[in-house]
């Protein structure tokens, strides 16, 4: 599914945010990608989503090459992923039914039925009752759960979350990483970048441990 | 296909909803477009109505031939023999006495007639061609002033040359100000597009990062533009209609003083679907340089 190999990115500056790294990932697991701040776990994610390019080595998603890929052809390929961004990027300017039907209005799906799958995508995060509102007037752990909304109303093959726990208590995190184990238990690759270790007990994920750009031995 | 028509169906629904949240800078934009649409309107809407003065004052086109003083009968049978041969169309023969006695009817003219020792007006002769092209009445005239015991040819038609010169004048220069005021609509556009992309940059970054292609990303704006120029087309109709309405009642009076009936022409409907496919054209060609230059910066 995921095939990484001497995967490296070095960003404008020099920095290496990522280097040589090698793992696989098959479709249908769960993934832990943890390591301190600064370990590249973010850069890691947006290698994955092809957001950003790899310097140096290949990485394989779905038989395709990133590296080598037009730059026409990445739309598509990103409609394959679900993405939760670290810093979360919701629309603040419209309603949180409307956040969560972007991604059906990008690959065209008819109002009406767009509107059904975005009304079961936020009943899936226990929000339906606030489709009508603005994602400002929403609790930190309700933004992050529209953002998981807007992630799977696609019906993605693979789940990418950058930090979803990062600021919310053990609850709402527990709530969240429940929402991920459900669709990991659906057949969805899911890949999860945390600091946060004191999950992995639970649900014994596949762990990418990384340590300045360094994946070490799980 | 479905796929395709929703997307352009969102594209509409959003270039609409844009346009609609900001009613004043919407409002703005609109009077800018609309007037600089009114004027070469405006402009092409007269240049047709004088035309049509000018076609309906020169119906019938005249030479008026004056033979000279001495001229006797033998002379105007010649005349006539060589009318006969190089014009088509119709002549009248007006004998000196009969022009006097004409002169001496006009009110005002018997007594200065009267005071007159003898008859100083020329036998002529009216002449109505058939073909009425200028250029074909300049060249008959000249031959006819050739001819023996001719005085004088006045072409009574010749205003209507001078009149076609201006008018193709008029028109260049109309054409000229629609190209400047048509450069500033796209200009218009450029610039209200250029504030929509900054303020819709986070939707572009997200739409970009979870998949859309670079025509959805632009498309609304493409429609945001032609709406708005159409629109502006639109006023733009409104505005010339309304000012010729409001101008129709005194130039018919003004027609009655002179005898004349003629009723201003306002735009045709076909005028209004030229300015709104115009605006709507304009509005799309400033949307697409705009969001080119603004797009492009943005690309990851
Ligand atoms: N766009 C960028 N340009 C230059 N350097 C970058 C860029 N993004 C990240 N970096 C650097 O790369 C390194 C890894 O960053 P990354 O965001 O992947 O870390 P992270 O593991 O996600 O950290 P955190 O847990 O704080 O989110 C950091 O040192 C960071 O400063
Ligand atoms: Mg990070």
């Amino acid at each position: 599914m995921i095939l990484a190999s001497g995967l490296t990115k070095r960003y404008p500056g020099g920095h290496e945010a990522v280097r040589e790294i090698s793992f696989e990932i098959s479709a249908g697991e769960m993934v832990f990608i943890t390591g301190h701040s600064g370990a590249g776990k973010s850069t890691l994610v947006k290698l994955i989503a092809a957001i950003e390019r790899p310097t140096a080595g290949s990485l394989v998603v779905n038989g395709q090459n990133l590296a080598a890929l037009r730059k026409s052809a990445l739309p598509y390929l990103r409609r394959h992923f679900g993405l939760v961004f670290q810093d979360q990027k919701l629309l603040f300017d419209r309603s949180v039914l409307d956040n969560v039907l972007l991604p059906l209005q990008i690959v065209g799906l008819p109002r009406r039925e767009a509107v059904r799958r975005a009304q079961a995508a936020l009943d899936k995060v226990g929000l339906l009752a606030r489709e009508k509102a603005r994602p400002i007037a929403l609790s930190g752990g309700e933004q992050q759960r529209l953002a998981i909304a807007r992630a799977v109303v696609n019906r993605p093959t693979v789940l990418l979350a950058d930090e979803p726990t990062g600021n919310l208590d053990a609850a709402a995190a527990l709530e969240v990483l429940e929402i991920f184990e459900s669709f990991h238990r659906v057949g969805v690759t899911v890949v999860v970048a945390t600091h946060d270790s004191q999950w992995i007990e639970r649900y014994r994920p596949h762990v990418l441990r990384l340590d300045h750009g360094r994946l070490l031995a799980a | 296909m479905r796929a395709w028509f929703a997307q352009h169906r969102a594209a509409v629904a959003s270039a609409l909803r844009r346009l609609w949240s900001a009613p004043l800078n919407t409002l703005l934009s609109l009077l800018a477009i609309g007037i600089a649409l009114t004027l070469p309107a405006a402009g092409f809407v007269l240049l047709d109505n004088l035309r049509d003065v000018g076609r309906s004052a020169s119906g019938v086109q005249q030479l008026s031939l004056f033979l000279t003083v001495e001229a006797g009968k033998k002379d105007v049978a010649e005349i006539e023999s060589r009318l006969a041969r190089t014009v088509r169309g119709k002549w009248r023969f007006v004998a000196r006495d009969e022009a006097l006695k004409r002169l001496q009817a006009s009110e005002g003219m018997a007594e200065i007639v009267a005071s007159l020792p003898r008859n100083p007006l020329p036998d002529a002769f009216i002449v109505e061609p058939a073909e009425a092209a200028p250029e074909e009445l300049e060249a008959l005239k000249k031959t006819i002033a050739a001819w023996p015991k001719v005085a004088h040819v006045q072409l009574d038609s010749a205003w209507i040359k001078r009149f076609d010169a201006f008018l193709r004048l008029g028109r260049l220069a109309v054409t000229l100000l629609a190209a400047i005021f048509a450069a500033g609509l796209v200009a218009v556009t450029f610039n209200t597009i250029r504030l929509q992309v900054l303020s819709q940059a986070a939707e572009v970054e997200v739409a970009r990062l979870i998949g859309a292609t670079d025509a959805f990303v632009r498309r609304p704006f493409y429609y945001f533009g032609a709406l708005q120029g159409a629109l502006g087309g639109l006023l733009a109709f409104a505005l010339v209609a309304g000012g010729l309405r409001l101008l129709a009642g005194p130039v018919a009076e003004l027609a009655a003083l002179y005898g004349g009936r003629f009723a201003l022409a306002g735009p045709g409907w076909s005028a209004a679907a030229g300015l709104v496919l115009a605006g709507a054209g304009l509005g799309w060609l400033g949307a697409q340089l705009s969001v080119s230059l603004s797009l492009a910066r943005a690309e990851p």
